[in-house]
């Protein structure tokens, strides 16, 4: 018994000190939003940069006063709940069609789905660039919304939830004489939550940190999110550490307060990438 | 077996999307890599066959940034999912404070690349006042001279990616988590019958049983090392001398910056086929395991 207590005792302080290590940055940054601007940079190496003597909520409204933060704030939540809500009904009837319906073509476009699943963003950028820039779209808040709408891997974990839907759910609905439509909005989904929320918590926390593609396709201020927002405010002269932390602070806030709320379903939600593979 | 006539408008939103914006490109991307099309050139386009990928197996940024990119893969792959693994076996056990321990190791996860990446140059700050440079004069008890980490052509790339396994562990970690969760109990039971010390069970059924969790997780980040560009971009922008640039980064501004749109589609090319060739691998590896079983 004495043993096993001792075992314990070094599981608990093992990982006290990695999670020492794993909030640190997050602490600096929290602690360095509230100090005065010139302290943050001098004090990061000592214990001064968590344990400060002096705070303010300064560094906030100076964001505001030197970019137009609700500006980028507004385009992110626009662009990525945009992808989120239209993605979530665009995927889910597609997973629907593959998994419960009969049509010609299916099992050929099954293959195309699960072929495209494993081509990267990244591998595509350059010539999709090159597309949005022949239809005009540079600039816009629509290219950065409808190329991330219909997602293979989304339309994967519905074709996986939906396949595993006891059939007599459908038949009640359609002994009932429902259309297929009507027994998929009012059968199908409710029955369906989990697989819902997982996908757009997936999605939102893919497109609420989206940097590349918008680094990409925008050039002026008016439709950039978020990560383009930190990364200019970072380049802004003069460098002043206590209003990036604000940011960043500000930037962070909505998806983790979304994770602190639903955080069962956004670790369930990772956990589901896992067991696809 | 008759053919439901709405199935098709079920699925055509996603399907024309997915045709749209990733097959086309897709075709677009080969295509787009045998011309020399830039963008604003007042020269016609061509074909020219295999000439931009000699270009870019002749450019030296372009060989640097694939030397890179392996390193990376080599060294965070081994490091992030080792401490990945170490962390869900600690937590993966009925104590209390755990699920306290899980959200917190899982948190940098939520935080988008590019404010992680911001938050570490702060960290890797030049002079005694940095973080890091303060923390190791403190673990070395005053040996180590402060550097300048992101402008040192030996140490930028270890900096991105300690920043990069900062972020990304918890997500590991949550897989194989789930991973541990499913290993049947009876298996450790037998085990324990059979006098198996912990260790033991640790090697001969713990390890085996989430040989396909393992596989998945470090298929995944050798993917992900391979598409490492966001905190390139913002913490050294390829250099010192291009001591961190990546494929991406050079496709980036092969394409955007200097109007190579050929150039940056060949690149992506060769992006994607080490990408294929991983995905190929993972499902050999996986393939065998059920013929194994």
């Amino acid at each position: 018994m004495r043993r096993r207590w001792l075992i314990n005792i070094s599981i608990y302080i093992s990982l006290l000190l990695l999670a020492l290590c794993f909030l640190a940055p997050i602490v600096l940054m929290v602690v360095g939003s509230l100090k005065p601007d010139a302290k943050v940079l001098i004090e990061a190496g000592s214990l001064k940069a968590v344990l400060p003597d002096q705070l303010s909520l300064q560094n906030y409204s100076d964001v505001f006063t030197r970019v137009d933060f609700m500006r980028y704030l507004l385009n992110s939540l626009l662009i990525s709940g945009s992808i989120v809500v239209v993605g979530l009904a665009v995927n889910s009837l597609a997973g629907y069609a593959f998994a419960r319906m009969q049509w010609r073509g299916r099992d050929l476009m099954f293959a195309l789905v699960l072929m495209i699943m494993i081509v990267p963003l990244e591998a595509i950028a350059v010539p999709l660039f090159y597309e949005v820039t022949l239809l005009g779209w540079r600039d816009t808040y629509i290219v950065q919304i409808v190329p991330f709408i219909a997602n293979a891997f989304s339309i994967c974990l519905f074709y996986t939830f939906f396949l595993g839907l006891p059939r007599e759910l459908e038949e009640a609905a359609r002994i009932d004489g429902a259309g297929v439509f009507r027994t998929f909005v009012s059968i199908i989904v409710p029955n369906a939550k989990p697989v819902f929320a997982t996908v757009a918590i997936l999605t939102f926390l893919m497109q609420w940190g989206a940097f590349l593609w918008p680094l990409m396709v925008t050039s002026g201020e008016a439709v950039r999110p978020l990560p383009l927002g930190i990364a200019a405010f970072y380049t802004l002269p003069p460098l002043q550490w206590g209003d990036i932390f604000a940011f960043g602070v500000m930037m962070v806030a909505p998806i983790l307060i979304l994770f602190l709320l639903f955080q069962r379903w956004f670790v369930r939600g990772v956990a589901a990438t896992g067991i696809k593979g | 077996m008759r053919s439901h006539p709405t199935a098709w408008l079920f699925a055509a939103p996603a399907l024309f999307g997915l045709l749209a914006f990733v097959a086309l490109p897709f075709v677009l991307a080969i295509g787009l890599a045998f011309t020399n099309l830039r963008l604003g050139s007042p020269l016609p386009t061509e074909f020219v066959g295999l000439e931009q990928f000699r270009r870019i197996f002749a450019d030296d940024a372009f060989l640097r940034a694939l030397l890179n990119n392996t390193s990376f893969a080599l060294v965070v792959v081994p490091l992030q999912t080792g401490l990945a693994l170490l962390l869900a076996l600690l937590l993966n056990r009925r104590l209390a404070g755990m699920t306290w321990f899980r959200t917190l190791f899982f948190m940098p996860v939520v935080f988008p690349l590019s404010l992680v990446a911001v938050v570490w140059v702060l960290i890797f700050a030049p002079g005694a006042n940095g973080m890091m440079n303060a923390m190791l004069e403190v673990v070395t008890f005053g040996i180590w001279m402060p550097r300048d980490f992101l402008h040192d052509p030996v140490l930028a790339l270890p900096a991105i990616m300690l920043t990069s396994i900062w972020q990304g562990m918890g997500f590991q970690m949550v897989i194989i988590l789930a991973g541990l969760q499913a290993i049947p109990h009876e298996l450790y039971e037998a085990a324990a019958i059979d006098g198996a010390s912990r260790w033991r069970q640790l090697v001969h059924v713990t390890l085996p049983q989430l040989r396909n969790t393992l596989i998945f997780v470090v298929l995944v980040t050798t993917i992900l090392s391979f598409r490492l560009f966001d905190q390139v971009q913002i913490m050294t922008q390829g250099g010192p001398h291009n001591a961190t640039t990546t494929a991406m980064y050079e496709a980036v501004q092969a394409a955007f910056s200097r109007q190579q749109v050929a150039k940056g589609s060949a690149i992506t090319v060769v992006l994607f086929v080490i990408v294929l060739l991983i995905a190929w691998l993972q499902r050999r590896l996986l393939r065998q395991e059920r013929e194994i079983v």
